[in-house]
């Protein structure tokens, strides 16, 4: 065990550290999920690019600072610290770019992300279907063959897009061969949503928030350059990013630590004398908080030593969104009547609400965990 | 930055673990206390030097820390070892060294039980000349108590194999009331408990585990049913994030953290609700199957539950740590 953080590691600390001070907005912004809000945060993810803070751990002739996965932990601690917004590029950066890494052309790689680093390109994604949920091999959206113009024709629909309304751009799965193979015959496509016979309807969250889109495709064409990976291996080249999704990228400890001591500071301020009920409460939270943070030290540094994390990241997912509801849930306890009204509190508990459904809900993430990592049999 | 343990600790951690494996298996476990194969366990753990673990190498030790502590702990927790080896690994060192009871040639052998709590009560006491009265929650006196002139008498117990003892009188040899080495062993009691924990509560859920998965009905394994699948998904992750806050404790103490107490009481709260949890589910896996002393999974239920209670039980350090970050409880503070 070594938990000293080396001269470089503190200097990149430091630096992002004074950046955020000196650069967060005072005043927090509207929500990333609302027409507004959406845009301010977009201003301030170029603010991010131009200073070269929004892809920290990305190769430097894309935007980013080659930081390794310390650094990444050490920046998002830092942005939670510092009280940053929202990060509404976040479906592109952590769940596309890292697919882009490992399966895109260097055609590709060169084209999108930069543009996706500099925030011109906004991306969601376009997975769920009505049909098809946590059984998303059941997707029916179909990509027909089109070889005189060199590319594909997309049918079908797709639902429950974030940030769907707003954004201009949505990688997906779609049915290229033959529906009956489930996970063969998939292909991942990269799409502009400005495509002709792409139609967005955006509806809203538990929220009130237009934070979800409908995606309609009714025979919209998208050239061979834009799939990603081998075409009909769209299945394979997606389970890439759930990995990511699930794992580290999507939910660093610092966001969870720094709502908990938020949490801390608001039984002083609120109820200097509160209850031994509420404080053992609170007290909980901040331990599933420092459990979580002590768990990814030790799963970065299997990382680094070269262990892949697997289906371990289903551990991460399971634990992070019951940790977060709790977390609020305690937070509401903590408001009172406070939590009816819209405040970062009651909108947070809304949004946690989500984290045991999304990426694969937590009743799937435990047959994950009790088949392959327990090893139970699957039937 | 690594959070890993360096391979010294791994190669302790093979080497207890392969001694329990040999030398503790649940035959020994359900012993009676002077049983051969008992004795024979505890000369083994002398003779690798573990009871000097964290003895200074100039007074005859290894003059190793707590980082090296919690594998040792976790394995012999693994194994239920029937032996006082929270009291005297991890416990009794700094208080013995301080009251000058270092030296000699049999330091070694020298066995310890510990009784914090001033509960005239010990466990697994039967190879133990030492008993160290006090200490409870770091603070007051440790009184070192010749063990074999106190009056013991034998207590019905859940955990049959712990052995206790309700233990009165005894002659005084030495008293410690130095606050810093009281703490420190405090500490290193509750690290080595939660250590401990962590490794029944492995083996608990690896019973389990092999038993759903061989276990048939309705044509097929238990352990494919889904209900039964999330019970043990849930108790995985007990103990997956318990155990590195309690590595992470370890750290502390060695590297003599500021936070030190705070992780500690972060471990022990983990760990005893891991064991706890995983414990639950275990038996109710077992159907009634883990509902008979004939079968094993009791051995290490029963010494978890105890184990749980004891060093603080899990409200207790909670309470302790609601402290240290800023919060007190108003109510009466839970038994020790």
């Amino acid at each position: 065990m070594d938990l000293t953080w080396s001269e470089r590691e503190q200097a990149f600390r430091a630096e992002a550290k004074a950046w955020l001070t000196a650069n967060v907005p005072a005043e927090p912004l509207p929500s990333g999920d609302t027409r507004e809000g959406f845009a301010a945060h977009v201003d301030w993810e170029r603010r991010m690019f131009a200073d070269r803070w929004s892809v920290v751990s990305w190769p430097p002739e894309y935007g980013g600072r080659d930081a390794s996965l310390w650094e990444w932990l050490i920046f998002e601690e830092e942005y939670y610290r510092a009280g940053a917004p929202q990060r509404v590029t976040q479906n592109g950066i952590f769940l596309l770019a890292p697919t882009l890494f490992e399966f895109g052309t260097p055609e590709q790689q060169r084209y999108w992300l930069p543009r996706m680093a500099a925030a011109e390109d906004l991306w969601c994604q376009g997975w769920s279907e009505p049909g098809a949920g946590s059984d998303l091999a059941a997707i029916r959206s179909r990509a027909d063959r089109d070889d005189q113009a060199g590319g594909w024709r997309l049918t079908g629909q797709k639902t429950w897009t974030t940030r769907g309304a707003f954004c201009t751009h949505l990688f997906g799965l779609f049915r290229s061969g033959p529906s009956a193979d489930r996970h063969r015959g998939l292909s991942y496509f990269l799409v502009p949503l400005d495509t002709p016979g792409v139609t967005v309807r955006g509806f809203p969250r538990l929220d009130g928030d237009e934070g979800f889109a409908e995606v309609f495709f009714a025979d919209a064409f998208v050239p061979d350059s834009h799939v990603l990976g081998e075409v009909h291996e769209g299945w394979r080249v997606a389970m890439a990013t759930t990995g990511s999704e699930r794992g580290l990228t999507l939910r660093s400890p610092g966001r969870f630590k720094h709502a908990a001591d938020r949490l801390i500071a608001e039984v002083a301020h609120r109820h200097p004398a509160a209850t031994d009920a509420l404080i053992e409460r609170v007290t909980g939270v901040w331990l599933r908080a420092f459990a979580y943070q002590q768990f990814t030290l030790a799963q970065v540094s299997q990382l680094i030593a070269g262990e892949a994390p697997g289906a371990r990241s289903s551990l991460n997912k399971v634990y992070w969104s019951e940790l977060d509801i709790e977390l609020h849930e305690t937070a509401l306890e903590l408001l009172g009547m406070d939590g009816q009204l819209d405040n970062e509190w009651s909108r947070g508990f809304q949004f946690s609400l989500a984290g045991p459904i999304y990426a694969g809900t937590n009743e799937i993430q435990r047959n994950i965990i009790a088949e392959r990592l327990l090893g139970l049999p699957r039937k | 930055m690594r959070f890993a343990p360096t391979a010294e600790q791994q190669d302790l951690r093979i080497a207890v673990r392969e001694l329990m494996r040999d030398r503790c298996p649940s035959s020994v476990v359900r012993a009676e206390p002077d049983d051969p194969a008992i004795n024979g366990l505890a000369e083994e753990i002398c003779r690798m030097g573990a009871l000097g673990l964290l003895v200074a190498e100039r007074d005859g030790g290894l003059g190793l820390d707590e980082n090296y502590l919690v594998p040792l702990m976790v394995e012999t927790g693994w194994a239920a070892a029937p032996l006082p080896l929270v009291d005297s690994i991890a416990f009794a060192p700094g208080l013995l060294s301080h009251a000058g009871y270092s030296d000699g040639p049999d330091y070694r052998k020298r066995w310890c039980v510990a009784d914090p709590a001033k509960r005239a009560e010990t466990r697994f006491g039967q190879p133990a000349g030492l008993l160290l009265r006090g200490g409870f929650g770091g603070t007051g006196a440790v009184q070192l108590v010749d063990l074999d002139t106190a009056v013991r008498s034998h207590l019905a117990a859940m955990d049959p194999s712990a052995d206790v003892h309700d233990v009165r009188g005894g002659q005084e040899l030495a008293i410690v009331d130095d606050p810093v080495l009281v703490r420190q062993a405090w500490q290193r009691g509750v690290l080595a408990a939660a250590a401990q924990l962590i490794g029944l509560a492995r083996h608990m859920l690896e019973m389990t585990v092999d038993y759903v998965a061989g276990r048939t009905q309705f044509g097929v394994p238990v352990g494919s049913f889904q209900a039964v699948k999330h019970r043990l998904a849930t108790a995985l992750l007990a103990v997956e994030f318990a155990a590195p806050v309690v590595d992470r404790a370890g750290h502390s103490m060695a590297s003599a953290n500021p936070g030190a107490d705070r992780d500690v009481s972060s471990a022990k709260a983990l760990a005893s609700e891991a064991a706890r949890a995983v414990g639950r589910e275990a038996i109710q896996c077992h159907g009634a199957m883990g509902y008979t002393t004939e079968y094993d999974l009791q051995l290490y239920l029963k010494r978890a539950w105890a184990l749980a209670a004891d060093w603080g039980s899990a409200s207790w350090h909670r309470a302790r740590l609601a402290g240290h970050l800023g919060m007190s409880l108003t109510g009466s503070t839970p038994a020790g």
